[in-house]
């Protein structure tokens, strides 16, 4: 209450009349000089950040949208029963299809009035080592069509993809041992005749990953299913556990020694590196609980240690923020401790606890790091999982590993798909971080 | 409970609505509130003043025991309402802030309807049976607060669409609808402007009626518009504790005297 | 006292307190004076008496202003609003001492011819003295607050009473003695009545004066000695 200036009020010496407000002086001049560099500091800071963002989008979009197209050849194929019939009887079946299917291809190209002297065997290498496989498997499913002439657009090899989007040269296939320039002869020639042709390339997004000697039919869909269960896993698992434990924590628990233990550690957990929990998982979920290696329910496992960390600081941060005039006043008509935080506390965090949560869920989308010791980097050439059961237990990728395993391979065809690949992570994280915004301004309040 | 005043049989007197002995309060290693005795009457305003930091907050938290939630905090004597010892082990201190309501400094209603608002507490309480009762502990809780005529068309919009002062009203109607028989109030009015604070202390006139009312106020004018007992405290101490109209024109205390005109130091 | 802590107050609070011993000084000065002229019936003196009341009505008007100014802008509480009050209600006492002394002094200028002054006016000097003594007594108490002298003033106004009622007998013995002196001796008996209001003006400011320092308003056991309408059978 008391107020010595009040007292001494009198003593304070009036200020000494100033100069003209029309004069800057030396010292104000100075300081708005300060101020303008200050300002063009940070502009620049901005500027180099956008400039590396752009270019690393650049980089991305250049490299990755051709992993989205691909080459095919265009071919009426006709089944014949006795061909296929005599193809199912033999040992490796898809040689005889690619009989077939070379057989065909020779009569489109003296159809097209192209005139080559390969053989069949050399004109085969055009296209894919599993436009056979594609075939057979077309006939199986159709049977009807068998005695009838149908029309495939089959893959053709990465070779030829390559030539076509520019990546393959003439002067490059002078050490090739599959294609040479009589065959990009060919190709340009079936290209002007709309016979090889670029199309979007749905098997890049829905297919399942091929081995290195057909990069042309490597996909990421599966592994794309891969980290949906993971993150399945992850969300039903990290959510409620996160959240329930950041309530007890911020409402319930007694500030004392151990709980400001428990709050180091969650804070310092979330700064472990993710490969820690990688080791982790090994050594708890599949050494110790011998749950099946490479599954996605173990990666999920793991994935959940790393994100509940996140989701309980963001969690715990959004509950504080909550007004405690909130918490009084439902006190005050006499709620529950836990009712004043159900019915109140919490729908108002909401918004931030599922901003946490997606956030943390992104984070987990792109890891790599753990998945690599739990084996979820094996080749996955299967299709999709049969049943939910399958889709946590089978062995599995996930998206950020394809892409490693993709980058790692020597094929350059590969190294366009794994672009491509980051081009759908990308777009996963951009999603998921769009849904959190919107959540964010839908569900904020003000007070 | 306790509809009929309670007498006390010796002295044939009223018994205080609420009689506080010997308490101590302490927050950690602070001795925040030391040795008052205070006894509140039914059915009057007091008024609690005193410098910042003096403790008449703190005490007036130790009437519904919201002081509880304060982890440090730890309160020792002996309080009773309608001579129940509300520190009894055997009392649930949400059962007890449901007969002794509080509005708080800040208007905080919650960011729901207005209707919800009020409703919220009834609810928890079981006091409703049906959404018609529901609806009439609404109306009379909104009535009483003297609010009723100025949002009856906009029950579901926000509570928090109001004005700082309906605000406060409406906070005011919330704690009236659990049927309290003692409301707390920590400086109702210290975020309102001088019109919706005049509604409050007309609206706490009216309350005075039905309800045992504690204000907590910085504004010694309001506690002597308001107030019928004035209770000044300082540095934990009850200093005085006397009619308002004796502390206002002639107090005994010369701390009080000293810090109603203004010349603390 | 400690001071406020917003000093501009306690100077409003002097400033007004200052006024009012103004007043006090200047009524107390008019009186004597008032007295004197009526003694020597110098009608200058009591020209410069009559002169000196619109000054003490200047101040009585500043402290009401400045008192309301106070209340309105501080709204004083306990002490402060008791000194506030009990300014005002002392300065409209003054401002009737000060009347008081005007109309005696009137009073000499209207009085025609000579007169025994010695002999008329030896009670009526006798009862201003002691009257001139209260409103001084009274005077220091409120400066200094000093609440037994004031209580002391308030008990002595019964001998102010007293003397006029011996006052009032005196003079109805000399008109009844000499008519040609009832016009004198009625404007004598409306000075020392003048005297003895100012008396009862002094008491009200002693009960000011104690209500300003401890806030009890003295309750009025005081009986009046004032006999002189029920000797006389005439209404006062």
């Amino acid at each position: 209450m008391t107020d010595t200036t009040a007292q001494t009020g009198g003593a304070v010496a009036t200020p000494a009349r100033k100069g003209s407000l029309l004069e800057v002086d030396s010292l104000t001049r100075k300081r708005n000089a300060a101020e303008a560099r200050f300002k063009m500091y940070g502009l620049s800071a901005v500027i180099v950040g956008l400039l590396f963002l752009v270019a690393l989008l650049a980089t991305i979009l250049s490299n990755g949208t051709s992993a989205f197209t691909q080459t095919f050849i265009t071919i009426p194929v006709p089944l014949e029963r006795a061909e296929i019939e005599a193809a199912e009887k033999s040992i490796v079946k898809t040689s005889k299809y690619r009989a077939i299917i070379g057989t065909a291809f020779a009569n489109v190209l003296s159809s097209a009035g192209i005139e080559t002297d390969m053989s069949a065997k050399d004109l085969d290498k055009m296209m894919s080592s599993g436009a056979a496989a594609s075939v057979r498997d077309f006939v199986l499913a159709n049977p009807g069509s068998i005695g009838t002439t149908h029309t495939f657009d089959l893959l053709a090899s990465s070779r030829v993809d390559g030539y076509l989007k520019g990546r393959v040269t003439r002067e490059d296939l002078i050490n090739d041992k599959n294609l040479d320039a009589a065959h990009l002869d060919i190709v340009d020639r079936l290209n002007a005749a709309g016979i090889v042709q670029k199309r979007f390339n749905w098997q890049f997004i829905f297919g399942a990953d091929a081995s290195d000697s057909r990069p042309e039919q490597a996909g990421i869909g599966v592994s794309m299913i891969g980290s949906f269960f993971m993150m399945l896993v992850v969300l039903v698992l990290s959510l409620p556990i996160g959240v329930a434990a950041s309530i007890y924590l911020e409402e319930f628990a007694p500030k004392n020694r151990f709980t400001d233990l428990i709050e180091v550690n969650i804070s310092n957990l979330a700064a472990v590196p993710s490969i820690v929990f990688g080791i982790l998982g090994l050594a708890a979920f599949i050494q110790f609980a011998h749950l099946p290696q490479s599954a996605p329910l173990v990666g999920g496992l793991v994935l959940t240690l790393m994100t509940l960390p996140t989701i309980i600081i963001s969690t715990r941060a959004s509950l504080k923020s909550v007004p405690p005039s909130i918490r009084n006043a439902a006190l005050g008509v006499g709620a529950s401790k836990m009712q004043s935080v159900f019915h109140h506390v919490l729908p108002l965090a909401m918004p931030g606890i599922l901003t946490g949560t997606i956030i943390g869920l992104a984070q987990a989308l792109g890891e790599t790091a753990p998945l690599l010791l739990i084996g979820m980097v094996g080749f996955i050439a299967s299709n999709v999982p049969d049943g939910v059961a399958a889709g946590f237990l089978d062995p599995n990728s996930a998206m950020p590993a394809q892409i490693y395993e993709w980058a790692k391979r020597a094929d350059p065809a590969f190294y366009e798909r794994a672009w491509g690949g980051i081009i759908i992570l990308l777009l996963f994280l951009m999603t998921m971080n769009i849904i959190a915004i919107i959540l964010r301004r839908r569900f904020e309040r003000r007070w | 409970m306790n509809e009929m005043p309670v007498v006390d049989a010796e002295a044939g007197t009223l018994l205080p609505k609420i009689s506080a002995k010997k308490v101590q309060v302490f927050y950690g290693e602070t001795h925040a509130i030391k040795d008052v005795d205070l006894n509140i009457a039914d059915r009057t305003v007091t008024a609690f003043i005193g410098p910042s930091g003096c403790g008449k907050s703190t005490f007036l938290r130790c009437l519904n025991r919201m002081n509880d939630t304060i982890d440090i905090c730890r309160v020792e004597g002996d309080i009773r309402i309608d001579g129940e010892d509300i520190y009894d082990p055997k009392v649930d201190p949400v059962q007890l802030r449901a007969k002794v309501g509080m509005v708080f400094q800040k208007p905080n209603p919650f960011p729901k309807s207005i209707y919800d608002n009020i409703a919220y507490g009834p609810r928890i309480h079981g006091l409703s049976r049906s959404k018609a009762d529901l609806d009439e502990i609404v109306a009379n809780s909104l009535q009483k607060a003297g609010l009723y005529e100025e949002v009856k068309d906009r029950l579901d919009e926000p509570g928090t669409g109001l004005s700082g002062g309906q605000q406060q009203r409406l906070c005011i109607a919330r704690a009236i609808a659990v049927s309290p028989e003692v409301i707390l109030m920590d400086e109702p009015c210290s975020a309102l402007d001088p019109i919706a604070t005049a509604k409050i202390e007309e609206l706490i006139d009216e309350l005075r009626e039905n309800y045992t009312i504690v204000i907590v106020t910085h504004s010694m004018q309001q506690a002597a518009r308001v107030s019928q007992r004035t209770a000044f405290f300082h540095l934990g101490n009850l200093v005085e504790e006397g009619e308002t109209k004796e502390i206002f024109t002639n107090p005994t205390d010369r701390r009080t005297q000293d810090y109603i005109t203004g010349r603390f130091g | 006292m400690p001071n406020h802590t917003v000093t501009s107050f306690d100077d409003e609070l002097k400033s007004v307190a200052g006024r009012v011993s103004e007043m006090g000084g200047l009524s107390e000065v008019m009186l004597t004076d008032a007295i004197s002229s009526l003694i020597r019936m110098d009608k200058d003196l009591a020209r410069r008496v009559i002169a000196q009341d619109k000054r003490v009505d200047a101040l009585q008007f500043e402290v009401e202003e400045q008192a309301i100014l106070i209340i309105a802008r501080r709204q004083p509480v306990a002490q402060d609003l008791r000194d506030v009050i009990a300014a005002m209600r002392i300065s409209n006492d003054l401002e009737r001492v000060g009347d008081l002394a005007k109309n005696i002094a009137k009073r000499v200028i209207a009085i025609e011819g000579s007169f025994d002054s010695k002999k008329f006016a030896l009670g009526v000097e006798h009862m201003s003295e002691l009257a001139q003594e209260q409103l001084k007594a009274v005077l220091d108490a409120y400066a200094n607050r000093d609440t037994d002298s004031a209580a002391n003033v308030r008990e002595r106004d019964d001998e102010v009473d007293a003397l006029y009622t011996s006052i009032f007998r005196e003079l109805l013995t000399y008109m009844m003695e000499d008519p040609r002196q009832i016009s004198i001796c009625a404007h004598l008996l409306f000075c020392a009545k003048n005297i003895e209001r100012i008396g009862d003006h002094a008491t009200n400011i002693a009960e000011n004066v104690i209500y300003m320092s401890t806030g009890v308003q003295p309750a009025d056991e005081r009986h009046k000695l004032d006999e002189t309408g029920v000797e006389t059978g005439t209404a006062r």
